[in-house]
């Protein structure tokens, strides 16, 4: 739709503008504007600009170590690395999904349920509350989690108090809240304790009617604003995740399933084992992460949208009852067509922290959860591959050994990756139809990062590396004199400096 | 206001799990944000850092922006902080310190599984990477070092809330570890 600004022909001639880093979500990014004279843009690019290269140093190492070593790409969903590549040499020791044992199987559900509501309550209360509950273009000192406790104390702690608990579920299973140990080759380390689980238990009520809450509050702050909320950022796109065989939502274990831009079914319950046959990944000069897309539809139209909106796009239901009712409310707000709004990611996002809360209930309510039989053994294989629904999309990692139990390749396509071309999309977007030809101001270039933060980026995990750079824009011509420049500072003051 | 410990935070080579852990203090945050006023950090939108009280450094340093940046912090904290393994020995990224850059880059971009359109980035907007990942510490002069990976919210706190009230910091054994 606005790939046309990928690239702007004579370059030369135009004046750039830099947003770096794009702020409040995971990890460095930043965007790069080419403007004419008129200040229409021309080109607009979303770049990852740090390498940590993952995927060839851990060749050489044991496969065990996977789980551990790679859940340090992110510490924000550290759970699903670690749950992806466990998933991965359950299949290197001969387990395949369905001979888990139960309790195992039910132990890492409940971990990553807890994962994906902390991660879930961080992104919307930690980082996007302030763009939704001040507006998208309010003052730079009130745009931080301390002002919402400070102005809406009660929202604000709900969201302190909705990630601690995710958290603790983690550490009850994991030993820590970050980059814990839990999950090995075939099954689980430690079983989970009586007490552990009454613990949890205590709290879960409260959990539960504060995420029911979250999802009244994005629904009305959406509704509040919908022609804006509908359309800013917004663009048409197929979606992709795993869900389960009778077509429920699923973010431990299930098929893929992807829908294209009309709500239609064009692949459903593929074997995620065979995913290089269905995706492949485009390297583009100007970008550390990579494009991924689905072969079927090509290069140029097939790449895909995944996450809390994919996942509630593509789902028939959610086999919880509160989250469900809210399922439908979002998609009666749509007439049952495909939601394309970028912002109402975060709707969707709160839907399935409704969803985890009540399946973290009924998890710690199931006595299979206290079960000792953990571990699983089979034949030795050379190829493992592991997918989950992670927080942000679907997560792939494949690996390959040798006899020595020694990883000699891998393959990791993260969440975000598969997000990049519709960041991308969406930065063009609010470029084209909402800054094109204006006069830039810092207010304005946060919408461009409003439409980066609706997918909750995790560009630690994409990039494998993480920094962050003070925002400051200039403008360059052709001759690469400076001609403008702005400084935001600390109180939120733009200055404009000469060039 | 004015008197308010100014705190400002960045994540260099590192996961953000040493920030993710830092939010991990949970109810107390309120508390903090009594007597301590945020400035750079990625959980606010102030950019440049300002003369500061205290700086805390997660990750390792892995290109040129991320010297730019600890520079920045250097200059203008007191007092700077090495938060977590790779701050402190450049940590997990550090690995790939025995491989070859190009190798790396080659695994991701070359020789992948399922990579179309092979090549390495190389967009004069991609900033230059260092040969290695390099501790904090060959960059700049460090002050206090926090272990752990992360370090856990306790060791936060306990840092914290000693500096803020003028006490030398010093961690209880039990809240020493190094994974
Ligand atoms: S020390 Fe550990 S938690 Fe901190 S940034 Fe490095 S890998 Fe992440």
């Amino acid at each position: 739709m606005y790939e046309h600004l990928e690239t702007a022909e004579n370059r030369e001639h135009l004046k750039r503008v830099v947003v770096d880093p794009v702020s409040r979500v995971e990890g460095h990014g930043k965007v790069t504007l080419l403007l004419d004279e008129d200040n229409n843009i021309r080109q607009a690019r979303l770049h990852i600009v740090e390498f940590r290269g993952f995927e060839r140093f851990i060749q050489g190492r044991p496969y065990w170590e996977l789980p551990v070593i790679v859940q340090r790409l992110c510490g924000i969903c550290p759970v699903s690395h670690h749950l992806a590549a466990a998933k991965a040499i359950d299949q290197l020791v001969g387990v395949d999904p369905e001979n888990l044992p139960v309790s195992a199987d039910k132990l890492r559900r409940l971990l990553h349920f807890g994962q994906v509501l902390q991660s879930h309550a961080l992104h919307f209360f930690h980082l996007s509350s302030p763009d939704l509950l001040f507006g998208f273009e309010s003052a730079i000192n009130k745009r931080h989690i301390i002002a919402v406790l400070g102005e809406y104390p009660d929202i604000g702690m709900q969201g302190v108090k909705l990630r601690k608990y995710g958290q603790e579920v983690i550490r009850m299973i994991s030993g820590k809240r970050i980059h814990g140990t839990g999950a090995v080759a075939g099954g689980m380390n430690k079983a989970l304790t009586r007490a552990e689980r009454d613990y949890l238990l205590e709290d879960i009520d409260q959990i539960i009617a504060w995420a029911e809450g979250s999802v009244a509050l994005i629904k009305k702050v959406h509704c509040s604003n919908l022609p804006y909320y509908d359309d800013f950022a917004t663009i048409r796109s197929h979606y992709l995740g795993l869900t389960r065989p009778d077509g429920a939502l699923e973010l431990y274990h299930g098929g893929l399933r992807a829908k294209n831009d009309n709500g239609e079914i064009i692949m459903d319950q593929v074997d995620y084992c065979k995913y290089n046959d269905y995706i492949h990944e485009e390297v583009r000069s100007w970008t550390y992460m990579k494009f991924p897309y689905l072969l079927s539809l090509g290069k140029d139209k097939g790449w895909y949208r995944v996450g809390p909106l994919a996942r509630v796009n593509n789902c028939d239901y959610i086999d919880t009852p509160l989250a469900e009712a809210a399922r439908r409310e979002f998609k009666a707000h749509s007439g049952e067509a495909l939601v394309h709004s970028t912002l109402a990611f975060h709707w969707a996002r709160m839907i399935e922290a409704l969803h985890c809360a009540e399946s973290i209930n009924s998890l710690l309510n199931d006595p299979d959860i206290l079960g000792q039989d953990l571990i699983a053994q089979g034949e030795k294989r050379y190829e493992g591959i592991g997918v989950i629904e992670a927080p942000r999309g679907s997560l792939f990692h494949h690996y390959q050994v040798n006899e020595n139990d020694i990883v000699t390749k891998a393959n990791l396509i993260v969440s975000t990756t598969s997000n990049n071309m519709a960041m991308n999309e969406s930065v063009r977007q609010v470029a084209a139809e909402y800054l094109s030809g204006r006069e830039l101001t810092e207010p304005l270039l946060n919408n461009l990062e409003v439409a980066i933060r609706a997918y909750d980026p995790c560009l630690s995990c994409a990039t494998h590396a993480v920094g962050k750079m003070p925002l400051q824009l200039e403008l360059i011509d052709a001759e690469g004199k400076l001609v403008d420049k702005l400084i935001k500072h600390n109180d939120g003051e733009i200055e404009r400096l000469d060039g | 206001m004015a008197n308010k410990i100014r705190l400002a935070t960045t994540s260099l080579a590192g996961c953000f799990g040493c920030h993710t852990s830092f939010l991990d203090i949970d109810e107390r945050l309120l508390k903090l944000a009594e007597v301590v006023e945020f400035d750079r950090s990625p959980l606010t939108d102030i950019e440049h850092c300002n003369p500061c009280d205290i700086g805390l450094i997660e990750g390792g340093v892995c290109n040129s922006e991320n010297i730019h940046t600890l520079r920045e912090f250097r200059k203008h904290c007191k007092i700077l902080v090495a938060v977590g393994a790779c701050a402190i020995n450049g940590g997990l990224p550090g690995y790939r310190n025995t491989i070859p850059l190009e190798e790396c880059l080659g695994e991701s971009y070359l020789d992948g599984i399922g990579v179309e359109n092979p090549q390495i980035p190389s967009d004069p907007e991609l900033p230059l990477l260092l040969n290695k990942v390099y501790p904090i510490h060959e960059v700049v002069k460090i002050d206090y070092s926090l272990p752990g990976c992360p370090p856990s919210a306790d060791v936060f706190w306990k840092f914290l809330t000693d500096l803020i009230d003028g006490r030398e910091p010093s961690l209880p054994y039990e809240l020493v570890h190094y994974d």
